[in-house]
């Protein structure tokens, strides 16, 4: 028979103005094997916790139960507590009479009552509960940032910085992300190729750091400390090694006709490519469906031009395994299709452009070569106007519900640069609201009304009429002057919302980490664990979590980054004791657990057994791998013998718990 | 192939050219309009009150005759399309409105929103198909520059007519590239023409159907074609300024099949 | 005395329209083509309908310029739906007036050979009860 503890806690009153806490004691101090039941303020401080220990101590008590708060708010500083003084910490219960109980009752005599049996439930289960020793596992001592924005050459550089090694898996031909398209940054207006491109060639040069770029994670088993990834290097068609980058090749190829994505498709690139001057690696990719070579074998121009001999039409998709002890998800963000919004004429007129095109427009490395030239004619545009939140805070199908938190600081950043370069030119923004909480974001918004003459209109813009000689009619609400106006312009910008990069839901799946519905990764808490995924060892980074501005995913880059250094200076990670175990004489060899473990902690192996009669037979039974077994239960109520049990949470823990609720 | 059509008020009087040659053109096409038996007028414009009911029920009545039938309900008429599809998405939906309607009509059997309501034009896209309009056309219109006004009827709200995209449409271009000729693309295609406004304020209806033509003519349109007769009222009797001939689609498809002869078109192609 | 908050309980449950879904940001009076033509505008009819304004929307000559177009309904991008509260607004002066906006002996001077009988059908629609 256990000796247990009953420890009840007022929580201010939290829990004592719903439950009789005092009743509560009363009534689980009869219950069989509790040797003493007491009531206390705050069972979680300090004073309450030498409570439990000197309990321990002087009443010699073999299990402990405290009706508390939530297991996830206090579990582990009570078991702690226990653990420090002796006890084996498995064998403290909590009975969550807060959030399941007092938080959600009014009525006095029945919220007491429910806590009784709360009570009872948990002292059932100390009844059965034994010992439990957490394993220890090794941790490989490499990371793996997914996405290779700025993000993730933050995270990389951090954690190279002390010491790790570190791979960045980029899905495009160089890393540098959405930055690379960006022209100046606000509120500073510096040049972002400036601050970006030295921090990619750091990268390069850092032998901690590896860069897979044209790269996909393409399969994540395993657990904390100890992942196995699948990394699909995708053929480029060019020797990575060989290559110097000389860019002969993308002169030569008579291929010209391709849009360009680096420069959203408003300029032409060549079938063998380097996407811009800065690329790390300077290496050239061949496009294969454009390539005259790939797709129909005539041509090899760019094999006879290459003196390095790179080109290697031959070369195949690769597949490499890697271990590693964390990862961090960096997978940014896209702009939404503007297609959506066409009473804004985006399909009717190609001087009506999304921010990420106008800012190529501004750009000296942009198809206009930093000229800012309306894309239908070449002109230059003498009335331009901005549309905020085209697809943002809109709860229709075509829209996003959330905010996307940068367009109002990268359109003022538009218009102030416009009045800048082109002081002639009449610059209009539409908006909503203007948000701007960010250092100097509001400053730098003013500046733009004050110093640059940039005309905020508040209200919406309805229709964007194309005209026949050119210019767009753009109908829009003045909602302070209460009319409508009819602005005649050259050229329309929309400030469309950011939406997570499609990539994220499938590698979501491979590393079960949870999205919200909008496709962002969810953090483990909002505010106080913000750049951790709830599943151990997965950590975020930038604007796959949310839409963020550079500095803000700089710095979420780097706290990212500290915390998997944390988790990589640890040799040995302790495990979760709460994890399957099969019993092999009531195993049938099914294979039903296999199936449904998410985690592939189950294999099957042949074993020998002694029969009844003296005889030897061969069964083939489950076997767990404590280490990568999270505990989930799947397999328990799959098996149809029941043979597999949870320690921890065995079948008969939980049924003395239904047990003591219901009978 | 056949379908239980709902020709509305207007196609029986003022626009009976809408209704004949959209009747001749699908024969040729392949295809049947049964006119429903009975039918009553759908009002013209769908009530948005959620609390009617009366104004409802005669596309009610509608919809449950093309039930039994077994055939989906057609229309010609963008306004009928528009009040139909509308009230039908009510019955299908809220169980409220659905309730009250079929006790009202006692019905043999109750209508929950189960027939397809479907314009000629979608017909001529998802079943019979541009290609066979295609080989289909006898006089092809080719060198002229049509521009086709959807109006708002057809297209919103688009949640529930799913008729082309609202703001993008180009079921009426492809239709008229089928037939031979090139669509004109001009802003205010889905803008208002003045509607039934043209009763008490004529002066607006002239200002909306003349932005509209303006809007046209800006992009070099020889004409327009539409499928609202209150829209092709209002853009040719309330023309201010400078005329655009208006023809229903229905006409220039007629035409275009070598069916009917049609006034002043000529083509040079 | 008019009670605005009965007045504006009517015109919800007439409407089904949620005022406090809209943010403001003027797109229903940005792409409406009446716009010129109309004494209150459509977000006026939100903003005035969530403080209680009823009787100036129900004075006011805007309930009967509204197209019914459906341009506010499908451009707005909170699903606010403007244009079912115009709708609710004028069914609210005919319902309280017992009276038709439109009287059949009016339409007389009003009809040309042309006009289409749908155009009459939608006006009685619009303007009576």
């Amino acid at each position: 028979m256990q000796k247990i503890g009953v420890f009840v806690c007022h929580c201010g009153t939290n829990i004592a103005a719903t439950v009789d806490v005092e009743q509560v004691a009363q009534a689980l101090g009869k219950e069989p094997g509790v040797v003493m039941a007491v009531h206390y303020q705050y069972m979680c401080s300090q004073s309450g916790q030498d409570m439990i220990k000197d309990a321990i101590k002087e009443k010699g008590l073999t299990g402990v139960v405290i009706c508390s708060c939530s297991p996830r708010m206090h579990e582990a500083t009570f078991r702690k507590a226990a653990a420090s003084v002796g006890m084996n910490p498995f064998m403290v219960e909590i009975a969550n009479i807060r959030e399941q109980c007092s938080w959600i009752h009014k009525d006095r005599q029945e919220a007491t009552q429910k806590a009784i049996a709360l009570g009872r439930a948990a002292i059932a289960k100390v009844h059965l509960n034994a010992p439990l020793t957490a394993g220890e596992t090794p941790v490989a001592k490499k990371a793996l940032v997914i996405g290779g924005g700025i993000a993730g050459i933050q995270a990389a550089l951090d954690i190279a910085e002390a010491g790790f090694e570190v791979d960045i898996v980029e899905k495009e031909p160089t890393i540098g992300g959405k930055m690379t398209q960006l022209d100046k940054t606000f509120p500073t207006l510096d040049c972002a190729a400036c601050i970006l491109t030295p921090k990619m060639v750091e990268c390069a040069q850092n032998d901690k750091i590896h860069i897979l770029s044209y790269s996909e994670v393409t399969k994540v088993k395993g657990f904390v400390g100890n992942f196995d990834v699948t990394i699909r290097r995708k053929a480029r068609y060019v020797n990575e090694d060989k290559c110097t980058g000389c860019g002969l090749c993308t002169q030569k190829c008579p291929q010209k006709k391709i849009p360009n994505a680096f420069n959203l498709n408003m300029d032409m690139r060549r079938a063998i490519y380097i996407p811009f001057a800065q690329a790390v690696p300077k290496v050239a990719t061949i496009d294969p469906d454009h390539c005259k070579m790939l797709t129909s074998g005539k041509c090899g121009l760019c094999a006879t031009v290459c003196t390095a001999g790179a080109i290697d039409y031959k070369q195949k998709d690769k597949f490499i395994e890697q271990k590693y002890g964390a990862i961090v998800v960096a997978t940014g963000f896209n702009p939404i299709k503007a297609d959506a919004f066409n009473e804004l004429g985006y399909n009717q007129s190609k001087d009506v452009v999304t921010s990420l095109e106008y800012e190529r427009l501004m750009n000296a490395a942009g198809p206009t070569d930093g000229t800012l030239l309306r894309p239908s004619d070449g002109k230059h545009p003498k009335t331009i106007v901005f549309v905020q939140c085209v697809g943002s805070r809109d709860t229709t199908c075509r829209g996003k519900e959330y905010c996307s938190k940068i367009c109002c600081m990268y359109t003022a950043k538009h218009a102030m640069l416009t009045r800048e370069k082109y002081p002639d030119t009449d610059v209009y923004v539409f908006y909503i609201d203007v948000r701007t909480p960010g250092k100097g974001f509001d400053e730098f918004y003013r500046r733009a009304v004050e110093q640059y003459g940039v005309h905020y209109i508040k209200g919406q813009v309805g229709k964007v009429s194309p005209l026949s000689d050119g210019t767009l009619e753009v109908q829009a609400s003045d909602l302070l002057m209460d009319e409508q106006l009819k602005i005649k312009a050259d050229m329309v910008v929309l400030a469309v919302a950011m939406e997570a990069d499609k990539t994220a839901r499938p590698l979501a799946t491979m590393l079960t980490a949870s999205m919200d519905t909008n496709d962002f990764f969810t953090e483990a808490h909002p505010k106080l664990r913000p750049v951790e995924s709830p599943t151990a060892g997965i950590f975020l980074a930038g604007a796959c979590q949310g839409p963020k501005d550079i500095p803000d995913t700089v710095a979420q880059a780097g706290a990212a980054a500290s915390k998997v250094i944390g988790l990589l200076v640890k040799n040995n990670l302790k495990g979760n004791p709460c994890v399957a175990h099969c019993n092999e004489n009531m195993c049938n060899g099914c294979s039903s657990c296999e199936h449904v473990c998410a985690y592939g902690a189950i294999t099957y192996v042949a074993k020998e057994f002694k029969m009844p009669d003296r005889t030897i037979a061969i069964r083939r039974v489950a076997q767990v791998n404590p280490a990568v077994c999270q505990g989930c239960g799947a397999c328990t109520v799959t098996c149809p013998s029941g043979a597999m049990d949870l320690q921890g949470f065995s079948n008969r823990e939980i049924m003395a718990e239904v047990d003591a609720i219901c009978l | 192939m056949e379908y239980s059509y709902f020709p509305g008020c207007t196609l029986k009087n003022k626009a009976q050219e809408l209704d004949t040659c959209g009747r001749i053109s699908a024969e040729a096409l392949g295809f049947h309009l049964e006119e429903i038996p009975e039918w009553q007028c759908c009002g013209g414009t769908y009530p948005l009150a959620e609390d009617e009911i009366a104004t409802k029920l005669a596309s009610v009545r509608a919809l449950a005759a093309a039930r039994d039938a077994g055939h989906d309900l057609l229309t010609l008429c963008s306004a009928c399309f528009n009040v139909i599809k509308q009230v039908n998405e009510d019955m299908k939906h809220d169980k409220d409105i659905c309730f009250r309607a079929n006790n009202y009509l006692k019905l043999d059997e109750p209508y929950t929103g189960t027939v397809q309501v479907v314009h000629f034009l979608q017909v001529l896209r998802d079943t019979i198909g541009w290609d066979t309009v295609r080989q289909a056309v006898k006089e092809p219109l080719s060198g002229l520059k049509i521009g086709a006004y959807y109006g708002c009827l057809l297209l919103r709200p688009s949640k529930v007519m799913q008729f082309d995209d609202p703001e993008d449409p180009t079921i009426m271009e492809d239709f008229i590239k089928a037939l031979g000729a090139e669509p004109i693309i001009y802003s205010l295609r889905n803008e208002c023409c003045g509607a039934y406004l043209t009763l008490e304020n004529k002066e607006i209806a002239q200002r909306r159907s003349g932005k509209v033509l303006e809007s046209a003519q800006d992009m070099g349109v020889d004409f327009l074609i539409t499928a609202c007769p209150l829209c092709q009222y209002n853009l040719t009797q309330n023309a201010l300024s400078k005329q655009t001939p208006v023809y229903y689609f229905t006409l220039l498809l007629a035409h275009a099949l070598g069916l009917k002869e049609m006034k002043g078109v000529s083509t040079n192609g | 005395m008019d009670d605005p908050k009965k007045m504006k309980a009517q015109i919800e449950d007439i409407s089904h329209v949620d005022v406090r879904k809209c943010m403001r940001c003027g797109k229903c009076s940005a792409t409406c083509p009446n716009y010129d033509d109309m004494e209150y505008h459509p977000h006026q009819f939100v903003c005035m309908v969530e403080k209680g304004e009823i009787r100036k929307l129900m004075d006011s000559n805007s309930i009967y310029t509204c197209l019914s177009c459906f341009a506010c309904i499908e451009r707005c991008p909170r699903q606010v739906e403007p244009a079912k509260l115009i709708e609710a607004t004028r069914l609210m002066v005919e319902r309280e007036r017992g009276a038709n906006h439109l009287k059949p002996d009016m339409i007389v001077q009003k009809l040309d050979d042309q006009l289409p009988q749908q155009a009459l059908a939608s006006a009685f629609r619009k303007y009576t009860k």
